[in-house]
């Protein structure tokens, strides 16, 4: 299924103007990325149906569920999607299983995709089932209401910063989840977050929003690697690089490869092969213009320097590196750029000091 | 008891039953549309629903009496209709208590139906129910207490009423005279031992009423 999500909303309120046109892979998740008041919300709940824009076209493949050029607009209860707001905002008169069917009764049994207990099964609530949602933890409510949503056999799911009202325990016992249903389901992910950490873990395209308007979209390392941006990452400029286990060594570390290199990591416990999504901040790498010798760094990378551009830390400017084509970013001083005479093209050694694995 | 008596309450017990029943299918789409618009004649409705909280029972009487009666338009209405003229009658009865005890039921509902918000009919609406759907399938169940508490206080409200009762239904025996009339003819003529009877019947309603509204219904006693 390689359907196209199109979607342009413009939006106009006393205090707020949105006005967005994307075209997004019909497949994996694709995060709305801003702070707020960038308009990532808005532009969810126009997709959904739940606010209508003005101006606006949104088309799920050859779905089209909103062209106000010719007065479409179809009612939310009549698209196929399911939503996730923040708050799990489960029916307090209905058992968790009478949440989970309140969408699958409406669904028509030629449109449904997953039981009730599949569903149960993948998002770890099995054992709920006959609860009342009083009863459980911000984390379980939350993962009822993506599964309520899922069994309404949505063909793209909307998610609207699920995870930022619960702690960190909370978020770490529900990312795993996540996780899994970017894995195992076919449907795309529409994921509205602010948190940087949560993009770089699950996204595979990113679209950037700053005060209604679009600043970048595409795959996820492309946008992340992308230095002429205002740094919305902030300190957290980085890259994202997808990676396999090759091999766990004796002393306590396993070797990852990506396209590009490979790198050296504590010890990992699952088998060789599975593959892992790891960050590597710009501030961790360092650039060498020989081959590192003598140093406590074990992870260095060849790659050529791709552009330079200036960065929000004064003094310091951020590097592009490609690393047979997988990008990487460095931050270093201005001071050492000219001392190294840092210039695109240069083939040069990364150091690597820390990798951040997001699994 | 007198007969009169037991036919005083039966008739109250009636007509309390019916103004309730047509109370909360009349009040819920008004509370409905109360809680849920943004039109500027919100406040408009909002006052006139809340008329009979401020006026005198005999006013709004006198008027229901002259709208209804042979020269007022409900009356030409009826007239044409070829069901005669309402007040003096039961059905008069009926509609004049379902005016004045209008803001005891919808109130209670409108204020359930704020409580529940935006969110739980969006979530509805992204789960394939339509509107229509989703106000029986979330909305009355999340307002129900709204609705016990409307139902409650419209039967009560109506089983106390009196001014009203006297302006449009006037006192016949069986037909209009209800218990709180019937305490008053029986006052006027001195006999207090029925007066009692009846006087301390509707006390002890009362309280049982209030009893039930403010135990099963604990949070609402602030909305009232």
């Amino acid at each position: 299924m390689s359907l196209e999500i199109q979607a342009r909303f413009r939006v106009d309120r006393s205090a707020f103007t949105l006005d967005v046109d994307l075209i997004l892979p019909g497949r994996g998740v694709t995060a709305l990325f801003g702070h707020s008041g960038s308009g990532k919300t808005t532009v969810l709940r126009a997709m959904a149906g739940l606010e209508r824009a003005a101006a606006g076209y949104f088309a799920l493949g050859s779905e089209v569920w909103q062209d106000e050029s010719r007065g479409r607009f179809v009612p939310p209860h009549q698209r196929a999607l399911g939503v996730v707001f923040q708050e799990a905002s489960l029916f307090p008169h209905l058992s968790v299983r009478g949440n989970m069917e309140f969408g699958q009764k409406r669904t028509s049994t030629a449109a449904r995709r997953f039981s009730l207990p599949e569903i149960a099964e993948l998002l770890g609530i099995a054992h709920l089932l006959d609860r009342a949602p009083g009863q459980l933890s911000g984390g379980e409510r939350q993962r009822v209401a993506i599964a309520r949503a899922l069994l309404a056999a949505p063909q793209i799911l909307l998610m609207d910063e699920p995870l930022a009202a619960l702690d960190l325990k909370r978020k770490l016992e529900i990312l795993p989840y996540l996780e899994r249903l970017h894995g195992e389901l076919s449907i795309p992910i529409i994921y509205v977050s602010h948190a940087p950490d949560e993009v770089a873990r699950l996204a595979d395209h990113l679209v950037l929003l700053d005060q209604g308007k679009v600043v970048a979209s595409g795959p996820l390392n492309a946008v992340l690697s992308r230095i002429d941006l205002p740094a919305t990452f902030a300190d957290d400029a980085g890259v994202v690089i997808e990676a396999a286990i090759a091999a766990h060594e004796a002393d306590d570390l396993t070797r990852l490869e990506f396209t590009g290199g490979r790198i050296l990591v504590s010890q990992r416990h699952e088998p060789v092969g599975t593959r892992l999504r790891c960050r590597i901040h710009a501030r961790d790498v360092s650039l060498a213009l020989a081959p590192p010798v003598q140093t406590s760094i074990l992870n260095s990378v060849a790659a050529t320097v791709a552009e330079l551009a200036p960065t929000n830390t004064p003094g310091h400017v951020l590097v592009k590196l490609d690393a047979a084509g997988t990008p990487l970013l460095a931050r270093i001083t201005r001071r050492s750029a000219e001392k190294l005479a840092i210039r695109p093209g240069l083939a040069l050694h990364t150091q690597i000091k820390a990798v951040a694995l997001l699994a | 008891m007198e007969s009169t008596d037991l036919a005083a309450v039966w008739l109250t017990l009636k007509l309390a039953s019916v103004v309730t029943t047509l109370l909360l299918i009349v009040g819920t789409p008004i509370a409905w549309w109360l809680a849920r618009t943004r039109s500027r004649l919100k406040g408009v409705v909002g006052a006139v629903v809340a008329l009979p909280l401020v006026l005198p029972p005999t006013v709004l009487g006198f008027y229901l009496l002259v709208a209804m009666g042979p020269n007022g338009p409900v009356g030409q209405f009826t007239q044409w209709l070829g069901i005669g003229l309402l007040p003096f009658t039961f059905p008069g009865l009926v509609i004049a208590s379902v005016f004045y005890s209008l803001p005891f039921v919808v109130q209670p509902i409108q204020n359930a139906f704020e409580a529940i918000g935006e969110r739980p009919l969006e979530v509805a609406a992204t789960l394939r129910a339509s509107p229509w759907d989703a106000f029986w399938s979330v909305a009355v169940p999340l307002a129900r207490p709204g609705f016990l508490s409307g139902a409650i206080l419209g039967f009560a409200h109506t089983v106390g009423e009196f001014g009203i009762v006297l302006m449009i239904g006037g006192n016949i025996p069986g037909r209009t005279r209800v218990v709180s009339v019937q305490i008053y003819d029986h006052v006027e003529a001195l006999e207090y031992t029925q007066a009692h009877w009846l006087a301390g019947g509707m006390v002890l309603f009362s309280f049982l009423v209030l009893l039930a509204l403010y135990t099963f219904n604990p949070a609402r006693r602030k909305a009232l």
